[in-house]
């Protein structure tokens, strides 16, 4: 299942929904709110999405992954609005019948996820706030 | 008339979340163009796409006043 939601994420929810009877193995990734970006602290991040393009990108990716590695069940949820040091704005679950899928299918979405979907991050420093990867 | 929704650094630099367009903009690329003169600093930017019907267009797509338009910035989710 795929959601953009404003809502804390439920990491245990979201990798329980991936359970299947055929799998082996459940590989997740999370993604938290790191205190600094080259050695600057960082005291929030604001995520925004466009949101109906974000779900139809995210869909996109799942579906490749699934025309390559043989996943069961997978589960991509991120989080928008304000988040705090050491929240999570991304989990992604996914189950297979073998643990060497699972790591690569991982990697490969919120690697994708990174480069494709229309979401947005703002940094908060104690002098400003900065549009990740908007400028050179 | 088309309406373009902004979103990030883009919504910053124009100032608002939609901006209607009267002028003549017929396609993806002029629509990027007309922006880039109008708002100089969106030239600034890693990139510039353009969604249409929230799939990314090529530049030589026509733009219907119709279409939900949407500026894509840099991304940076996850």
């Amino acid at each position: 299942m795929i959601k953009i939601t404003d809502q804390v994420l439920d990491t245990q929810a979201i990798i329980n929904s991936v359970e299947a009877p055929e799998g082996g193995a459940i590989n997740v990734f999370i993604g938290t709110v790191r205190n600094a970006t080259k050695s600057k602290q960082v005291l929030k991040l604001e995520f925004e999405a466009y949101e109906p393009m974000a779900t139809k990108e995210l869909t996109k990716i799942v579906n490749q992954a699934k025309q390559r590695w043989p996943l069961l069940k997978v589960a991509v949820h991120h989080r928008v609005g304000v988040l705090a040091i050491g929240e999570v704005p991304v989990v992604i679950a996914l189950s297979t019948p073998h643990r060497a899928a699972g790591f690569e299918a991982c990697q490969y979405i919120i690697d994708t996820l990174k480069v494709t979907v229309p979401i947005w991050k703002k940094e908060f420093f104690e002098d400003g706030e900065v549009w990740v990867a908007a400028h050179p | 008339m088309i309406s373009v929704k902004l979103f990030g650094v883009t919504r910053d630099i124009v100032g608002r979340p939609i901006l209607e367009i009267q002028e003549n903009v017929e396609t993806v690329g002029e629509l990027k163009e007309f922006m880039m003169i109008t708002y100089p600093r969106i030239k600034g930017l890693n990139s510039l796409m353009v969604a249409v019907n929230s799939e990314y267009a090529q530049d030589d797509l026509e733009i219907k006043s119709t279409d939900e338009v949407a500026l894509i910035p840099p991304v940076s989710g996850g």
